[in-house]
């Protein structure tokens, strides 16, 4: 994956959703520019529209107004397949609430993005086995969401992110459901990843355990940036 | 990737088991009553076939006219010869003569003066000869109450009830008022030898059942019959084969001689073929509102897993999975539940309608008495359309189920979808 390379650009990107018979303003006038390789995070309270952003971003939701252009597609442009296809090639996202699909296995939940691009059997194993080997979880390949503990549900889920090699990893308050110790544990992994494999995180948080990890913050405010700082590395 | 849907459409009990429950449940009731209803028809059909109108009926033409007066100065005659014909004109059925009329029994007392008396309606059957079919056809053995089936001339069956009012047993002798072919006043004498239930209100009030012989003589119609009945000896009425009869009997009736013997097959009597149709239409009716029922429970229980299920899209859709692909593939998983369905609940329906169709099921033993007319033994009849009659609407039922509550994810917004999971 190159760095350097301009992989998200935002434009004067507003959004609303309609309330009642008004406008709600989540997104107000965002400008924003990542590059491959980069470890940032949207940080801001509660309501700030981090998570619309991200959604945005990951081609779930389309801008009101202004343009998102992801790995140079302008987001809400796109078709709903074509979407579906970026996402599927080049987007991984990481849950606060892990979302693995609770009646497969851990090697089945990674597995499927892979299904989705027709990889072949021989090259999926592969992946899946790497994937898992990567999060610490090559002895629970056959174990169900609900034998598992948050910690080894959210590397499952990060397994399933990064498994296809994405661009982009978008990570919606990845750490709100786990103790500090997973925290770190995960955050450890996905350090590791970005400096590995130079895949872009983008994380969206409040919390003081991931801000530390970020090289680069972008307060959110009331659907605006309120500042945006490289963290000098220590 | 179909082969992960299917894995996870066994594991998800709830996705797998209740539809499937459901279209078993629902086309197993549809198959199970289609064959019912078609074994209700068929009983019909015989109970008619054995007591009024054999697979076909000969008769002369103006007999035919006004069959239901039982006029019996139109009857058929020289029927020995007539008879003899049809059996080596259509052999694959058994020919019987029989002879409907009325009148009035009497009950004489000690001294030969009326004690009581009350109108009858009577038939002539073959009693009495020893290769005698028609005892067995109208379930004349178990229908008994007192006494026995005739053995001799002069003895006479007169239902229970009738017997009751009139105060007679077997034993005693009663008198038949009625009138010859010839329309003179007939008086003859029968001896009641048992009593019967006959399970229609009207004949249990008043009916008699003599040896054709016995009535020949008594209406003066030596060599001569009401009607002559046919049954295919396979016993099953077959439609086609009848009018095929019909049609090559009536290439030899006269058209303008009313004494002509015309054929008339069971469907055009007694307005058979309205009661065939309408039973058709019924168990149309009947089927179609299971359809129905089933489909809209199928489309709510598609809706509810729907509903359980938008965070499991929402997920697929984050994936990289189109919309087009996640509806596709809900579609195929209700296929298969169809599949499954409709064919576990024909195989139970048919096997169980098969079993009841051989076996029957005795339901004597709720009724008081057994009775000629009301059969003491339900069966079903499987038919062709009972291979498919549950089948097909429950593989379209489950899909179309399917197909509507699916829709929801199109009209749903991806973001939308997606909130679910928050
Ligand atoms: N689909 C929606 N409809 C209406 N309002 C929404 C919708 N999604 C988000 N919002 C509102 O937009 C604001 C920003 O939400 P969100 O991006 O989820 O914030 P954050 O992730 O920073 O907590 C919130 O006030 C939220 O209520
Ligand atoms: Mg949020």
């Amino acid at each position: 994956m190159e760095s350097n390379k301009t992989v998200i650009e935002i434009r004067n990107l507003v959004k609303t959703f309609p309330m009642g018979n008004r406008e709600f303003t989540a997104l107000n006038g965002i400008n924003l520019t990542f590059t491959g390789g980069e470890f940032s995070g949207l940080v801001g309270p509660s309501g700030s529209g981090k998570t619309t952003l991200l959604n945005i971003i990951g081609t779930l939701d389309s801008p009101t107004e202004g343009e998102a252009l992801v790995m140079r597609h302008s987001v809400g442009k796109l078709s709903q397949k074509k979407a579906a296809h970026l996402r599927n090639l080049k987007i991984g996202f990481i849950f606060q609430t892990f979302n693995l699909l609770p009646v497969y296995s851990a090697l089945e939940n990674v597995e499927f993005p892979l299904l989705l691009q027709k990889m072949n059997a021989a090259s999926r194993k592969k992946a899946v086995m790497d994937a898992l080997d990567w999060v610490g979880l090559a002895d629970k390949v056959r174990s169900r969401p609900a034998q598992m503990s948050g910690g080894e549900c959210q590397r499952v889920a990060i397994a399933r992110a990064i498994v296809k090699k994405p661009e982009i990893v978008l990570a919606d308050e990845p750490t709100a459901n786990l103790d500090a110790e997973n925290s770190h544990h995960i955050l450890q992994t996905m350090v590791k990843l970005n400096k590995e494999l130079g895949t872009t995180f983008l994380f969206a948080t409040h919390d003081e355990k991931v801000i530390g990890y970020l090289r680069r913050i972008i307060k959110l405010y009331d659907g605006k940036v309120s500042s945006d700082e490289i963290v000098t590395v220590k | 990737m179909i082969r992960f849907i299917f894995k996870g459409l066994l594991r998800d009990r709830q996705r797998s088991l209740l539809p499937v429950i459901v279209v078993v449940t629902g086309v197993f009731l549809t198959v199970f009553l289609h064959c019912w209803m078609n074994g209700i028809l068929g009983d019909l059909i015989d109970f008619n076939a054995k007591f009024s109108t054999g697979h076909v009926k000969v008769m002369t033409k103006a007999y035919a006219e006004r069959v239901e007066q039982t006029p019996n100065d139109l009857a058929l005659v020289q029927t020995g010869k007539l008879t003899e014909t049809l059996q080596k004109e259509f052999p694959e059925m058994a020919w019987i003569q029989r002879i409907r009329f009325g009148g009035l029994i009497d009950a004489p007392d000690a001294q030969g003066e009326t004690r009581s008396q009350g109108p009858a309606i009577g038939w002539g059957i073959d009693l009495l000869s020893a290769n005698s079919t028609e005892t067995q056809r109208l379930n004349i053995p178990k229908s008994m109450v007192k006494g026995h089936i005739p053995t001799q001339a002069g003895e006479v069956l007169i239902s229970e009830q009738f017997a009751e009012k009139l105060k007679v047993v077997p034993g005693d002798q009663i008198t038949l008022l009625g009138s010859t072919m010839f329309g003179s006043m007939t008086v003859y004498n029968f001896k009641v030898a048992g009593t019967v239930k006959f399970g229609s209100a009207i004949l249990d009030r008043g009916a008699i059942i003599a040896d054709i012989h016995d009535v020949q003589l008594a209406l003066d119609m030596p060599d001569a019959a009401s009607e002559i009945l046919g049954y295919f000896k396979t016993n099953f009425y077959n439609k086609e084969l009848a009018a095929a009869e019909v049609t090559r009997f009536m290439t030899s009736s006269d058209p303008a001689d009313p004494y002509s013997p015309v054929m008339v097959s069971l469907r055009d009597q007694n307005g058979l073929s309205s009661m065939v149709d309408y039973m058709d239409l019924v168990s149309a009716i009947v089927i179609s509102i299971f359809v129905m029922a089933m489909s809209l429970v199928l489309w709510n229980a598609g809706l509810l897993g729907g509903l359980r299920r938008y965070g499991e899209v929402g997920v697929r859709l984050a994936m990289g999975e189109s919309k087009g692909h996640v509806y596709r593939s809900l579609i195929s998983e209700s296929i298969l539940i169809g599949l499954v369905g409709s064919l576990i609940g024909s195989a139970i329906g048919l096997s169980l309608s098969f079993w009841i169709q051989k076996h029957g099921i005795d339901v004597s033993g709720f009724m008081k008495n057994a009775s000629m007319m009301l059969p003491a033994v339900f069966r079903t009849e499987v038919t062709l359309p009972a291979f498919y009659v549950g089948f097909v609407p429950g593989l379209f039922a489950t899909v179309i189920g399917t197909s509507l509550a699916g829709i929801g994810i199109y009209k749903r917004k991806t973001a939308q979808l997606f909130k679910e999971l928050e």
